[in-house]
């Protein structure tokens, strides 16, 4: 019985990925990418991935669903002119061959994978206890590669400096987005009230549960940007200018926090990044506390775009 | 006791499953965008109520019962909330049909 849901999930997977490709408008196929990513939820669940799970819906269906959707939104008005634009069959069997090859050279990696897999999973488990955090994900995340999970952080900060750098001279340094104008009294605003309280909650709750269970900063940090962004949307609160030096204080807080932890470890535990013994755990949670902020800020800062008018409100 | 309770739960999910499935029919059937916004917010509503309410006594824990309730209202909120916004946007610019 559960094999048969699986399959038919695949299926399902599988024809909507093909729908969002052909489909011919750009915002349809947003939308479309959007429910790939939460039925994608659903089968890192049924692979046991509940970490995976949270952050695929989190990340993948509704912070890039949100980017995309701001994308085809600003593309409408070029998206006939480019749908006029017929390619020749000469790019076209390019693109088709180029496809076809991609395909086949992943196909071939994947059939090619030694039986058993490669794993470090005995050695981890065996080791995991040094650390003092239960969640199998956390410990890997942030004691044994710890360097992936700093270099992840820096690349979403060089990720909104390029979202940034698209801002025009006269408006760099102001306020991001559109001002919001919505009825004060209306639905929107209603929700932007009720809905924060309930959402820095369960944000604060996944993050602190991370330790253990499955849950973290970044998805906890989600949640809050989606929360700021709720108020924002509302026309409950305004953008900060991205000149304020509290503001870029808090987006690089996290990294240095890191970094510092990092180098403190190369002088007394003999590696960067290596925790001294018995430290783990405190200083685990010191640099997700210091994330969680700076993700928070990155995160919102990313979706509301570019600076695109000046300081005043 | 527990096959009564297993009955409900099987009558209530599947009844939640039929709500379900008459806003998927409704929202490929109806003609504009207003009523395809009701079919849609039936199946929400009531759907995932029934089927929360179906689920309650299977859970193992009074805390797992209550998540099921907040996700049900959390639900009730932002379809709510949704529905209101794109049935003013159709309001004030027109069907899209």
């Amino acid at each position: 019985m559960t094999d048969v849901l699986n399959i038919l999930l695949a299926l399902l997977i599988l024809g909507l990925a093909v729908w969002t490709i052909v489909a011919r408008e750009a915002y349809a196929a947003a939308i479309g990418f959007i429910a790939y990513g939460l039925l994608l939820t659903l089968v890192w669940v049924q692979l046991r991935g509940i970490d995976v799970a949270l952050t695929e819906a989190a990340i993948g269906g509704g912070l890039t669903g949100v980017l995309l959707i701001g994308a085809a939104a600003r593309l409408r008005s070029t998206e006939s002119a480019a749908r006029a634009e017929r390619p020749g069959p000469a790019t076209r069997w390019v693109a088709a061959l180029v496809s076809v090859a991609v395909t086949a050279a992943l196909a071939i990696c994947v059939l090619a994978l030694p039986v058993p897999a490669p794993t470090l999973a005995a050695e981890v488990s065996a080791n995991i206890a040094v650390t003092e955090v239960l969640n199998p994900i956390t410990a890997v995340l942030l004691a044994f590669r710890a360097m992936d999970t700093l270099l992840e952080a820096i690349v979403l900060l060089f990720a909104l400096i390029g979202v940034w750098s698209l801002a025009p001279d006269r408006a760099w340094g102001g306020r991001p987005g559109l001002l919001q104008q919505a009825d004060p009294n209306g639905m929107l605003a209603y929700v932007a009230r009720v809905l924060p309280p309930i959402g820095i909650v369960t944000g604060a709750y996944i993050f602190w549960v991370g330790a253990d269970n499955p849950g973290g900063k970044f998805q906890g940090a989600t949640i809050l940007a989606a929360m700021w962004l709720l108020v924002m949307m509302a026309g409950l609160a305004d953008a900060p200018p991205i000149r304020r030096a509290w503001l870029r204080w808090l987006l690089v807080a996290g990294p240095l926090a890191f970094i510092g932890i990092g180098v403190v470890g190369a002088m007394t535990a003999g590696a960067f990044l290596a925790y001294p013994h018995g430290f783990a755990k405190p200083l685990i949670l010191v640099i997700e506390f210091a994330l969680m902020p700076t993700l928070t800020l990155i995160l919102g800062l990313m979706l509301l775009g570019a600076p695109r008018r000046g300081e005043a409100p | 006791m527990s096959v009564v309770l297993a009955w409900w739960t099987v009558l209530a999910v599947v009844a939640g499953a039929v709500f379900f499935l008459a806003g998927t029919v409704g929202l490929l059937r109806f003609p504009d965008s207003l009523t395809r916004l009701h079919a849609l917010t039936k199946a929400d509503n009531l759907g995932l109520g029934l089927v929360v309410l179906g689920l309650l006594p299977m859970v193992d824990s009074v805390s797992a019962g209550l998540k099921l309730i907040c996700i049900w209202l959390l639900v009730l909120l932002s379809g709510a909330t949704a529905g209101q916004l794109i049935a003013r946007t159709v309001r004030r610019d027109g069907s899209p049909s």
